[in-house]
C-alpha cells in the first residue's frame, strides 16, 4: 500500500513535467516526442482520482498543457503524410517535416560522442603504439591538433558546403554556404527526428576522424605545420565534395533522370562512410606518403612499434566507438540501428580472426598487432554495408576484408617499396574499397541484406562508379593540398636532424616517457 | 678485494640474489643491460615487416666482496643460474684497489 501511493504521487508529477516540455514545444510547431503516446495516457487515469481532491494550480496547469500537447501531436501526424507542395506547386504550409523523437535524439548524443572516442583517444593511441618512441607525441598531438582544427572549419563552412543545397551542375559536387556558421540554427531547428545541433555535431566527428584517417600514412616524417596546412585543405576540396555526392543528394545519386555518372534511379549504397570516410582517407594517405617519401632508414633500420599495448588499447577503442559510426548512421533509433551494430560485430570479428589465421599459418606466429589490423580491417569494410547487409554479409565482408587486406599490408608495400608507414591506404583504402564492392552484393535479399531483390550486377558496377570515382578525386585533391603546404611552407618535410631526435622533440619540445 | 660482475638472464635474478644472500653477501648493485653474445638476437615481426632485434635483454649483478669468498660466490650464482640452454651468460672477477664506505670513511674490507 505504501509504494502504491507514493507511485500516486510521483506519476502524475513525472509525467506533468513531460507533458510540460511537449506542449512548450507544440507552440513553436517544430518538435515532439512521437513516443510518448503511452506516458501521455498514463496520467490520466492517475489524475482522475487526483481530482477528487481540488487539483493545485499546478496540476491543472500541466492537465492544459498535456491537452494542448495531445492535440498538436494529433495535428502533427495529420500533417505528416501531407504533401510537400499543393496542387498548384505552392509549398504546402500545413506540411510539418520534422519532428523530434526523443529516443532518437538521446541514442544520437551517445553516438556523436562515441566517435569523438574513436578519434581521441581511439586512433591517436593505435597509431601513437605503432610509432618509435621517440614519435610518440607528434602522432597524439597531430590527432588532437585536428580534432580542433576540423572542428572549427566544420562549423566555419564544412557543414553548410557537404550538406546544404545540391541538385545540378555545381550542385552535384559541392552545397552552399547557406548554413555557414550555423545560421539560422538554434536549439528548437529539428532534423529529421533530431535537433540539427546533433545531427551537426555527429557528423562533425566523422569530419574530424577521416583527416586524422591520414596522418597514419606519413608518420615520423612530415613538419607539423605541413599537416595543418594539408589537411584543412584536403578536408575542404575532397571531404567535403564526397560527402556532398554520397550524402548531400549530389553526383552518387542518380535520381530521376541520372547523371553522367550515375543513371536514372542509380544509387550508391554508401551507409556510413565507406566511400566518404575511408577510401577518401585511403587514397589521400597513399598520395602523401608518397609525396613526402620514406622515412629515414625506411627498410634498413628497425621500425618496430614502440608500444603494442598502446596499439591494441586503440584498436579495441576504435572498436567500442565504431558502433556509434554506423548503428549511429541511420540517425535513430530503431531496426535498421539494430542490426548496424550485429553486423559491425561480425564483420569485425570475423575481419581479425582471419588475419590472425592465415598470419599463424604463413608467418608462424599469431601477432597482437596482426589480431588488432584485422579488426580495424573489417570495421572499414563494413561500413558502407552496416544499414543494409544482414549477418551473412557481414560474415563474408569481413572474412574477405581480413584477408585481402593482410595481403595488400604485408606484401604489396613491401614489393612496391612505398612507406605507408602505419598501412592507412593497405587497411583503410583496401578495406575500404573491398567493402564498398561487396556492398553493392551483400545488400540482395538472398544474402540477409535489407534491400530486397535487384540486379547485383548493375548495383555492384553502381558501386564501382563511385569507388573509381573517389579514388581520382581524393588522389588529385591530395595532390594539389600537398603541392600547396610545400609551396607556403617551402618543404613538408622535417629536415634529416628533426627526423633522427624525433619530432616529438623537434615540434614540440617535449618527450613522450621520462627516462 | 674483488669485484664480481655477472651477466645473466634476467628472471634468474631472484634466485641469484637468494642464493647469494644464503652464503653471507650483504649487498650488490644490479642493472638492466643489453647485449649479445653467441646467443645472438631474435626476429619480430610486425604486419609482415621482419625486424632482427640484436641486443638481447640481461642482468648484470656487480659484488664486490673478499677474497674468502670469491669461490663460494662464484658457486653460488653459477648454480642459481644455469639453465644449461646457450644464454646463461658470464662471470667476470675483477680485483678492487681500493673500497670506501661513503658514511664512515672506514677503508678496505671495512667498507665492503
Amino acid at each position: 500500500m505504501r509504494t502504491n501511493t507514493s507511485k500516486k504521487q510521483i506519476v502524475p508529477w513525472f509525467a506533468a513535467s513531460l507533458l510540460a516540455i511537449g506542449g512548450l514545444m507544440s507552440f513553436t510547431n517544430q518538435g515532439f516526442a512521437q513516443d510518448n503516446a503511452t506516458a501521455a495516457t498514463e496520467p490520466t487515469a492517475s489524475s482522475t482520482e487526483v481530482e477528487t481532491t481540488e487539483p493545485t494550480p499546478a496540476e491543472a496547469e500541466a492537465k492544459a498543457k498535456a491537452e494542448a500537447w495531445l492535440e498538436a501531436k494529433a495535428l502533427a501526424e495529420k500533417h505528416a503524410g501531407l504533401d510537400e507542395e499543393l496542387e498548384d506547386g505552392t509549398p504546402n504550409p500545413l506540411k510539418i517535416d520534422a519532428f523530434l523523437k526523443d529516443g532518437d535524439t538521446a541514442w544520437m548524443i551517445v553516438a556523436t560522442v562515441l566517435v569523438l572516442f574513436m578519434t581521441i583517444p581511439g586512433l591517436s593511441l593505435f597509431y601513437g603504439g605503432l610509432v618509435r618512441t621517440k614519435n610518440v607525441l607528434s602522432i597524439l598531438v597531430q590527432c588532437f591538433a585536428i580534432t580542433c582544427i576540423m572542428t572549427i572549419l566544420w562549423l566555419a563552412y564544412g557543414y553548410s558546403l557537404a550538406y546544404q543545397g545540391g541538385g545540378e551542375t555545381l550542385g552535384l559536387y559541392i552545397g552552399d554556404l547557406g548554413k555557414a556558421f550555423l545560421q539560422g540554427v538554434s536549439a528548437d531547428t529539428v532534423d529529421g527526428t533530431i535537433p540539427e545541433s546533433v545531427f551537426f555535431t555527429f557528423q562533425m566527428t566523422f569530419a574530424i576522424i577521416t583527416p586524422a584517417l591520414i596522418v597514419g600514412a606519413f608518420a615520423e616524417r612530415m613538419k607539423f605545420s605541413a599537416i595543418l596546412i594539408f589537411t584543412s585543405i584536403w578536408f575542404t576540396i575532397s571531404y567535403l565534395p564526397i560527402w556532398h555526392m554520397a550524402w548531400g543528394g549530389g553526383l552518387f545519386g542518380g535520381g530521376d533522370e541520372g547523371n553522367w555518372l550515375m543513371g536514372a534511379g542509380e544509387e550508391v549504397l554508401d551507409f556510413a562512410g565507406g566511400t566518404v570516410v575511408h577510401i577518401n582517407a585511403g587514397i589521400a594517405g597513399l598520395v602523401a606518403c608518397i609525396m613526402v617519401g620514406k622515412r629515414k632508414g625506411f627498410g634498413t633500420t628497425n621500425m618496430a612499434p614502440h608500444s603494442v599495448p598502446l596499439t591494441v588499447i586503440g584498436a579495441s577503442m576504435l572498436w567500442v566507438g565504431w558502433f556509434g559510426f554506423n548503428a549511429g548512421s541511420q540517425l535513430a533509433a530503431d531496426g535498421t540501428a539494430g542490426m548496424a551494430m550485429l553486423v559491425t560485430q561480425v564483420a569485425t570479428a570475423a575481419a581479425a580472426a582471419t588475419w590472425m589465421f592465415v598470419e599463424w599459418f604463413t608467418k608462424g606466429k599469431p601477432t597482437a598487432v596482426g589480431l588488432v589490423t584485422g579488426a580495424v580491417a573489417g570495421l572499414v569494410a563494413i561500413t558502407p554495408a552496416s544499414g543494409t547487409a544482414g549477418p551473412i554479409g557481414a560474415l563474408i565482408i569481413g572474412t574477405l576484408s581480413g584477408g585481402i587486406c593482410y595481403w595488400t599490408a604485408t606484401t604489396i608495400k613491401s614489393k612496391f617499396g612505398y612507406d605507408d608507414s602505419l598501412d592507412v591506404f593497405g587497411v583503410h583504402g583496401i578495406g575500404g574499397i573491398v567493402g564498398a564492392i561487396l556492398t553493392g552484393w551483400c545488400a540482395h535479399e538472398s544474402l540477409g541484406g535489407s534491400e530486397g531483390t535487384f540486379e547485383i550486377g548493375t548495383q555492384v558496377f553502381v558501386q564501382i562508379k563511385s569507388v573509381i570515382l573517389t579514388i581520382v578525386w581524393s588522389g588529385v585533391a591530395a595532390f594539389v593540398a600537398m603541392k600547396i603546404a610545400d609551396l607556403i611552407l617551402g618543404g613538408i618535410r622535417s629536415n634529416e636532424d628533426s627526423e633522427e631526435m624525433g619530432l616529438d622533440l623537434t615540434d614540440h619540445g617535449e618527450s613522450g616517457y621520462s627516462s | 678485494m674483488k669485484l664480481i660482475k655477472a651477466i645473466i638472464k634476467p628472471f634468474k635474478l631472484e634466485e641469484v640474489k637468494d642464493a647469494l644472500s644464503e652464503i653471507g653477501v650483504e649487498g650488490m648493485t644490479v642493472s638492466e643491460v643489453k647485449g649479445f653474445g653467441r646467443q645472438k638476437g631474435h626476429t619480430e615481426i610486425y604486419r609482415g615487416s621482419e625486424y632482427t632485434v640484436d641486443f638481447l635483454p640481461k642482468v648484470k649483478i656487480e659484488i664486490a666482496i673478499a677474497e674468502d669468498l670469491v669461490n663460494k660466490v662464484i658457486d653460488a650464482i653459477v648454480s642459481a643460474s644455469q639453465t644449461g640452454k646457450i644464454g646463461d651468460g658470464k662471470i667476470f672477477i675483477i680485483p678492487i684497489e681500493e673500497a670506501v664506505r661513503i658514511r664512515t670513511g672506514e677503508k678496505g674490507e671495512a667498507a665492503l
